[in-house]
């Protein structure tokens, strides 16, 4: 299983119809998808608008493939899991966010090993291609806390230490 | 001062918007232990994931949207006065700016963490706790090169 998502703000169609054409010419890849307020009728996807995080975090789990708008949630918890996670940077050209920081974000998380990214429709289907035919790992799981530096500065705030 | 005297756990109030901010908000998880923390999301399901805690949800809105930013801020408000917070933590967005605003009107110590999808400018939301919070982290060193928030590290 494919798990698409697009986070809850904004829809993303362009996105979505790129990977509803993919989905179209597979036979044995189902994808499911969380869209957000997308008013577009996705014909090789399984959709739901909304997710808890709980049950977010169990399609990331359940799935071979994350295909994501490059939001933090999903990478994240791509990351925590050990999922390859392919990511497509919404854009402001194209009404899809307030602004362009996805890009900044997804120019820094590809370097981690579970991150893809892809630009527009042919980068994605060459990038699903990619990690559907990758039978290895992918650099495994990070842990599923901060940094050990920031976590002692945060400790160290509330406790009443000084940030300079 | 006496040094027998009991020292009560610090209570933090720990505050962000769903998704990304949310996740990167329970990777801070560790730096809670030994205080007594009180969570606050904009999404009610976010409860299931600090079911020991306790939780408060609150509408999100952004700066676009004058008067849901309003409704946001009087039940985070609310959300303060309950809790009675000795430190605020965020890690944004809108809401968190909000609440480490009404600490600083309310003499509550607050951090604001800006998200690590920020890497190459600071959010609005940054920006604005600069100018209300005790201190402001930036998860990228070159963020912090360029403005008076400062690097600590990272969620990852």
């Amino acid at each position: 299983m494919i798990f698409a998502t697009v986070g809850t703000q904004l829809p993303f169609d362009r996105l979505l119809g790129a990977l509803d054409s993919w989905a179209g010419g597979q036979h044995r890849t189902s994808v499911f998808a969380q869209t957000g307020r997308s008013g577009v009728d996705f014909h090789n996807l399984e959709c739901t608008p909304f997710m808890a995080p709980s049950m977010f975090r169990d399609a990331v789990e359940r799935a071979r493939v994350i295909v994501g708008h490059a939001g933090m949630g999903t990478i994240l918890t791509a990351a925590e899991l050990g999922k390859p996670v392919i990511i497509m940077p919404r854009r402001a050209a194209f009404g899809e966010h307030r602004n362009d920081h996805q890009l900044a974000t997804a120019s820094e998380m590809r370097k981690l090993p579970n991150v893809l990214v892809a630009e527009d429709e042919t980068q994605l289907s060459e990038a699903l291609g990619l990690a559907m035919s990758e039978t290895s790992g992918h650099g495994g799981c990070i842990s599923p806390y901060a940094s050990p530096d920031l976590l002692s500065a945060v400790s160290d705030f509330i406790r009443g230490g000084h940030v300079e | 001062m006496t040094g027998l005297s009991h020292v009560s756990p610090p209570r933090v109030l720990a505050i962000s918007s769903g998704g990304g901010h949310w996740v990167q908000l329970l990777r801070l998880a560790p730096a809670f232990e030994g205080a007594e923390v009180h969570y606050a999301c904009t999404d009610a399901d976010a409860a299931g994931d600090v079911s020991a805690a306790p939780f408060f949800s609150y509408p999100d809105a952004n700066k676009s949207q004058p008067i849901k930013l309003a409704l946001t801020a009087i039940r985070i408000a609310c959300i303060i006065v309950r809790v009675r917070p000795d430190v605020i933590v965020s890690t944004g967005a809108a809401g968190g700016g909000l609440a480490v605003m009404m600490g600083r009107w309310l003499g509550i110590r607050s951090l604001f963490v800006d998200s690590i999808a920020n890497a190459k400018e600071l959010s609005v939301s940054a920006k604005l706790a600069l100018r209300a919070a005790d201190a402001v982290f930036t998860q990228w060193p070159k963020v912090a090169a360029q403005t008076p928030a400062v690097f600590r590290g990272s969620v990852l």
